[in-house]
């Protein structure tokens, strides 16, 4: 197919969206017939009603729709010079899913290890950095939730967001210079003897891993921190009046009643350690695999667009696949996490 | 009879509060003991120390002779229903009641079977799998009961567990719960603010104020012999005239109220000179001839209520009396407007110290 058409598939989609949509409720409420309750537009008056119905559709269509669509499009296009945009060679492809793959747009002779590799140590080690995040805030956010008196807990608040008045790249930088040779933490271990030599934690990954960790921390902390706040007290009290020892009241009374906010925390750490660039362009060392760097580099380094637009829409796909696969896991809905 | 728990002494504070203070009892193996008192008033704070969710200040909790300091809940012979039931969402009515089991490593097949003849004994039968939002508040009230006593306590601890309920069914649980213990024949310990509860269910009840215990007996004795002011204020409605004792004849003593010198019985042998308040049940009063009587006042409103019927009267001083009618005295009761003249026996009017009247 020409990719022409693509543009106009691109244009239809919304438009064709809005259409389905209008019709939809338009013969809902011809069901309802003469008991209809008072229509959008009745309700809000025709000033607000259009407003709304602008700026939401203006919203989804230009932030949301347009980019995605033009980012799929992209991805299926060959990499041509400007000048042969739109002709004859403009055909839709599979070159650069290819490449993903194979490492070449011809041949499917080896494997392309050096991406599929990163692919699959990125999603791999942020489903690790969520498991991460989750046993360090699920005590933290216990203990806010349900122990500390209010005092103590707006100190706690207040202590876990100062450090991200900072911006996501400084915080990085700190980091690193933590993590270093002559850093904090070598500095520390050397001198209380634990080794005579400085760790490279920076080529050890471990620089990295801590980072992503601690980049979206909050996002956990406070989907459980929510979560578990709405727990009765009398239930954990009830459980231990009736004998159960701690880690049970947790594994069957206050972590199966805090599943949708562990559900919505580990989508969003999840997914935001998949795609993070920061962490890994300045923590990362010489020999580390991450695929955000890499897509990034198929825009800027590369200039191929079409391959970049491929990478990103790979990595969104597994980031889809795992929130359905939590969802799934978890026996939640969708709506559920969202609250 | 053994006693099933002893509390000695003790005191529960938080901070410079004095939750429960010097509490001292004995109950017995298969009583139904209730405590009574006002919101605030130390009696749910004495049920956590008793079920350890609350380490006493001072004095100590004695299960069966055993001390219980650094027992926590989970290790003593109680189990407690939560005023809201605490009953565990996540799972379903079969689970929830076989928690405890499960706690303690009895198998899924054993405890399920538990479980079921659980809900038999709470007239539930086959209802285990259903979800516990299916459940109406009286049927959660029981399932809230059967949790309680899978793990087979020695004492059942109840905190106010029918004030979610309408009316009629909490009238209706309260004969229940009465039927389940005889059954049972385990120690209920019944915490409520409601005297109708604590006077139809108990053997003995506890009543308090301000974190002291101010009588234990059965709800006769303290309907009719309260020891202290605030009982008699507390339990059944009680006309109450505060004063100062003139003079002591064997049992009895007058008062200088403001209705006139009053005589009473003098239960707790106040000496002449002392504050006193003399407290006169509405039924112990009763209409006489024009003229006659200890009493006079103004008839201000008039209540027909079915067996009985209430007067209310204006006397000297703008103090009211209410007055409790039945059979033919109802009948002929005066009208609102109309003088009447009152007369009691001094038998049945209770002269009490001054101490802790008005908390009620």
């Amino acid at each position: 197919m020409h990719s022409s058409t693509g543009q106009w598939v691109i244009l239809a989609v919304p438009v064709l969206m809005v259409l389905a949509l209008a019709t939809l409720s338009w013969r809902e409420r011809r069901a309802l017939g003469p008991d209809a309750p008072p229509g959008f537009i009745a309700r809000n008056g025709w000033p607000v009603a259009s407003f709304l119905i602008l700026a939401v559709v203006l919203w989804t269509v230009f932030m949301i729709v347009l980019p995605l669509l033009s980012m799929i499009d992209l991805s299926f296009r060959p990499r041509l010079p400007p000048a042969q945009w739109g002709n004859a060679r403009d055909i839709y492809t599979l070159d650069h899913y290819r490449f993903f793959l194979f490492g070449s747009n011809t041949s499917t002779d080896s494997w392309n290890v050096t991406h599929l590799k990163a692919f699959g140590l990125t999603i791999l080690v942020s489903i690790l950095v969520t498991a991460l995040d989750f046993c360090i805030c699920y005590p933290v956010a216990f203990y806010m939730a349900k122990v500390a008196r209010p005092a103590r807990l707006r100190l706690m608040m207040l202590m876990l967001i100062a450090p991200y008045w900072v911006n996501e790249l400084l915080r990085a930088f700190a980091f690193r210079l933590l993590f270093s040779n002559q850093g904090l933490i070598n500095r520390v271990l050397m001198s209380l003897g634990l080794t005579d030599q400085p760790v490279d934690f920076i080529a050890g990954d471990v620089a990295l891993y801590s980072g992503l960790a601690y980049a979206y921390l909050l996002m956990m902390m406070f989907a459980l921190y929510n979560a578990i706040e709405t727990l009765d007290r009398n239930l954990i009290e009830a459980a231990r009046d009736l004998g159960a020892p701690w880690w049970h009241i947790h594994a069957f009374i206050v972590i199966p009643h805090a599943k949708p906010g562990i559900g919505s925390g580990a989508t969003l750490v999840f997914m935001l350690t998949a795609g993070s660039l920061a962490a890994p362009l300045i923590l990362a060392g010489p020999r580390s695999l991450w695929f955000t760097p890499i897509v990034y580099d198929r825009f800027y380094q590369a200039f191929n667009w079409q391959q970049g637009a491929a990478y990103a829409l790979i990595l969104l796909v597994a980031c889809i696949i795992f929130v359905l696969g939590v969802l799934k896991l978890f026996r939640l809905g969708l709506g559920e996490i969202a609250k | 009879m053994t006693s099933a728990l002893v509390l000695d002494r003790v005191s529960v504070r938080f901070g410079g509060f004095t939750a429960v203070e010097d509490a001292s009892l004995d109950i017995a193996q298969g009583e139904f003991f209730s405590f009574l008192g006002p919101s605030g008033c130390g009696k749910t704070t004495l049920l956590r120390a008793i079920s350890g969710f609350v380490q006493p200040s001072e004095g100590r909790v004695l299960f069966e002779g055993r001390d219980m300091r650094g027992t926590g809940p989970n290790e003593r012979p109680t189990a407690l229903i939560f005023q809201n039931l605490a009953l565990f969402p996540m799972m379903s009515v079969a689970e929830n009641i076989a928690y405890g089991l499960r706690v303690r490593g009895m198998g899924k097949r054993e405890r399920l079977a538990r479980a079921e003849a659980l809900l038999e004994l709470i007239a539930l039968p086959g209802q285990g799998n259903k979800r516990i939002d299916e459940l109406s508040g009286g049927q959660k009230q029981r399932v809230a009961i059967a949790r309680a006593l899978a793990v087979e306590p020695k004492i059942l601890l109840l905190d106010e567990p029918l004030s979610a309920l309408d009316l009629k069914l909490r009238q209706h649980m309260r004969t229940e719960l009465r039927a389940i213990q005889r059954r049972v024949g385990i120690t209920f310990i019944y915490i409520t603010h409601d005297q109708g509860e604590a006077l139809t269910m108990s053997d003995r009840i506890a009543v308090m104020s301000r974190g002291v215990i101010q009588q234990i007996s059965d709800g006769e004795t303290l309907y009719h012999q309260p020891r202290t002011a605030f009982v008699a204020g507390f339990v059944g409605e009680n006309n109450a005239l505060p004063g100062a004792v003139l003079d002591r004849d064997g049992d009895l003593a007058r008062v200088q109220t403001e209705l006139g010198p009053l005589p009473g019985r003098n239960s707790r042998q106040l000496a002449p000179g002392s504050e006193a308040v003399l407290f006169l049940r509405p039924e112990a009063l009763s209409l006489v001839e024009p003229g006659a009587g200890r009493l006079a006042g103004t008839v201000t409103g008039r209540a027909f209520e079915g067996a009985t019927t209430h007067l209310t009267l204006r006397c000297g001083g703008g103090r009211a009396l209410l007055l409790s009618l039945s059979g033919a005295a109802a009948r002929q009761a005066p009208e609102p407007g109309q003088e009447a003249w009152l007369d009691y026996d001094p038998e049945a009017a209770i002269l009490l110290p001054r101490e802790g009247y008005g908390d009620a």
